[in-house]
């Protein structure tokens, strides 16, 4: 019996999301919820291995997603691992309850759920419903632990991201109106691989006019200047297995849904340039999310401003355009959600260790929790773009696409990258070197998931599988 | 289409937003709340006048959604709620009413002339609905940011909200308006119990509100 994958990627989480809210919770529901996120995975892999490339009505897969959905439900999975060590920790420290774990699993997997169908929608009804689905339930688990800070950036989050869903929504129904005329009334008008095939003869004032609200719409979930006022606040607040998916997944997956507009509208040559855009938000957050971090006392809003940072990265690449910005920017996307996650994992095992999640009462952790400490360094040296690890090469590539292209560019761009490898050192040097400071509390570390993904981004930098490079080319040509 | 058939949804369109103005200059909660049942119903009307104009009866749960959910569940939650959670009842405004509303002026003309030019090649019932719902989501955004307490921000994008429903129903025949319709109203349910479970009582926590409400004896 041949079992769709597609299908599987979708039925395994909303499966497993119901039998986790049916089980009695506690430990339990952390071993299946890590077991239903390896089901996954493997469903993903089996996506490179056989081409099931298709587009229906409603799902779509093409190169584009296959290597987004690879790594989605591969950082699911590392984190489900990470989770379930973090979360019996505090059920061991009495900070949450067994039903609260079951609660929290079943949401884990209900999000899996969302950013699976979000990844493989080829509709764009659809793709905005999956998107919605996913706030919400990072809504709730920002607000997980009910604690004063936590409900407000939960409601900061939900308000800021309500609007965005909202404006994304408007633009979903401009795109309807623009393709109407050409395509006919009806589901067609919104099947993403119809649009891009008639995109030459949408209405192109109307498609402007969608891809702004798109842009601003999915633009509020990707972080971008100046929509990214949850983000920190959501970082910060919620438990750090979920500020890994933050930043490791939720960002991306917006980012991917404000790619697809972008497709959309490349293919109308009366339609304006949505690159300059997207360039210019890119930009300004990067320079932004660099500056914002040397004053940063909360070591998950450190990483979190770094997030928009590199998103903004990421954005101002794709904006650019071409075969070599587009590659870099997919090489550092997928780098970037590998090594933000890593990140993360250190973040939260040292806060169980310090107790806390102020910077001030961290200090010499390389010398307490070597491993911990080393761990974070080789982190922290990763995401500043040292080489050889991988996001040097995506860095160098999208800076030397700027140079060729747009050299005046090339000038703030390096000038956020630099800024931010002068905050992120000096704020290292006070969490991992000198006095050990703080609270030293016996926590078990999870140090596995975390060396994976660090492994994969050093690997990424000294050798890149010729395979891989071919895939990523022709996923860059894709994206025009 | 007839002409008549255009000039009932014209009228209706343009009555939201009316009517969203009215929203933007109210300074008492129950009376913001009465004005968006009076919101939530217009909006109802008009996309059933929709349904029959376009000949599309699936718009109908929309609208009998619209009335029951919108103009009738929600508010009265709300009522209670504010009753229950001992809510301020003052709307706190960022900036004053005269220049919100004149702020609000400038959205609508903004939004009719973006629109207009934007879909000359749209039939005109789309057209028009489009520029009146584009105005109402303006209007929302508005009352958004320039209100302090957290039930007037839940108004406001409610308010927006249903922009979007109307922009929805008006593009003829698009697929998911009654799944979209009913995934907002699933969104804002969640505003409302976040807000019952959250005990958010003022975003900025700062008011002690039961000795407000004692110093000027006011009750209910």
């Amino acid at each position: 019996m041949s079992l769709d994958p597609v299908i599987l990627m979708l039925a395994i989480p909303a499966v497993a999301a119901v039998v986790i809210a049916l089980l009695p919770g506690g430990r339990l529901s952390a071993y299946v919820n890590a077991g239903a996120a390896f089901l996954t995975l493997l469903a993903g892999l089996s996506l490179l291995w056989a081409s099931q490339h298709r587009a229906g009505p409603y799902l779509l897969v093409d190169d584009f997603n296959t290597i987004l959905i690879v790594l989605i439900t591969f950082v699911g999975f590392t984190t489900s691992v990470f989770s379930a060590n973090y979360v019996t920790y505090e059920l061991d420290t009495g900070r949450v309850t067994p039903t609260f774990l079951r609660f929290y699993h079943a949401l884990y997997q209900a999000l899996m759920l969302a950013f699976n169908l979000a990844l493989l929608s080829n509709n764009m009804g659809v793709l905005w419903v999956a998107i919605e689905l996913a706030t919400l339930i990072t809504v709730v688990m920002v607000g997980i632990y009910r604690t004063h800070g936590a409900i407000e950036a939960a409601w900061k989050y939900f308000i800021l991201a309500s609007v965005g869903i909202a404006l994304a929504l408007f633009g979903t129904i401009l795109v309807y109106m623009a393709a109407e005329p050409a395509i006919g009334v009806g589901l067609n008008a919104m099947v993403w691989t119809d649009l891009v095939a008639h995109a030459a003869s949408l209405q192109p004032a109307m498609l402007n006019l969608a891809f702004v609200f798109l842009l601003l719409g999915y633009g509020t979930k990707v972080g971008l200047f100046p929509l990214h006022a949850w983000l920190p606040d959501a970082h910060a607040e919620g438990p750090t297995p979920i500020t890994a998916v933050l930043s490791g997944l939720l960002l991306n997956v917006a980012l991917y849904a404000l790619l697809r507009c972008k497709m959309l509208v490349t293919g109308n040559p009366e339609a304006l340039a949505p690159g300059p855009l997207m360039m210019a938000m890119g930009l300004v957050s990067l320079l932004f999310g660099a500056f914002m971090l040397y004053r940063r006392r909360d070591i998950k809003r450190l990483f979190a401003y770094s997030s928009i940072e590199h998103m903004g990265l990421v954005t101002f690449a794709f904006g650019l355009g071409g075969p070599l910005a587009n590659f870099a920017g997919l090489l550092h996307m997928i780098l970037h959600s590998l090594t933000k996650s890593a990140i993360f994992f250190a973040v939260g095992d040292i806060s169980q260790v310090k107790g806390s999640q102020k910077i001030a009462e961290m200090g010499g952790l390389t010398k307490t929790n070597p491993l911990l400490g080393w761990g974070l360094v080789i982190g922290v040296a990763a995401i500043a773009g040292l080489p050889p690890l991988g996001i040097f090469t995506s860095e160098f590539l999208t800076v030397s696409a700027t140079v060729e292209r747009l050299p005046w560019l090339a000038l703030p761009l390096v000038l956020g990258i630099l800024v931010a490898v002068g905050a992120l050192f000096m704020q290292l040097n006070r969490i991992a070197f000198g006095e050990p400071k703080g609270a030293n509390h016996k926590a078990k570390c999870s140090y596995l998931p975390m060396f994976v993904h660090l492994a994969l981004v050093l690997a990424a930098g000294i050798y890149l599988p010729p395979v891989l490079v071919a895939l990523f080319e022709a996923v860059a040509k894709l994206l025009g | 289409m007839s002409d008549l058939t255009l000039d009932i949804a014209h009228l209706l369109a343009g009555l939201l937003v009316l009517v969203s103005f009215l929203l933007l200059y109210q300074d008492r909660l129950y009376a913001l709340l009465n004005v968006y049942a009076l919101h939530a119903l217009v909006l109802a009307l008009s996309v059933a006048w929709q349904a029959y104009a376009q000949d599309a009866p699936q718009l109908y749960i929309t609208a009998a959604l619209a009335l029951l959910f919108k103009a009738i569940v929600i508010p009265v939650a709300l009522h209670r709620m504010i009753v229950k959670l001992g809510i301020q009842r003052e709307i706190e405004t960022v900036g004053g009413i005269g220049l919100t509303v004149l702020l609000g002026v400038g959205l609508v003309a903004l939004a009719m002339v973006v629109t207009l030019r934007a879909t000359a090649g749209a039939d005109l019932l789309a057209r028009e609905d489009l520029a009146f719902a584009l105005a109402v989501v303006l209007l929302g955004l508005l009352m958004m940011v320039t209100r302090r307490n957290a039930v007037s921000q839940v108004v406001g994008f409610m308010s927006l909200e249903n922009g979007l429903v109307l922009a929805a129903t008006g593009a003829k025949g698009m697929p998911f308006v009654v799944e979209i319709s009913v995934a907002f109203s699933i969104l804002i349910a969640f505003i409302v119990i976040g807000i019952f479970l959250f005990r958010i009582r003022e975003r900025f926590d700062t008011v002690d509100i039961a000795a407000l409400d004692k110093y000027r004896g006011e009750h209910g």
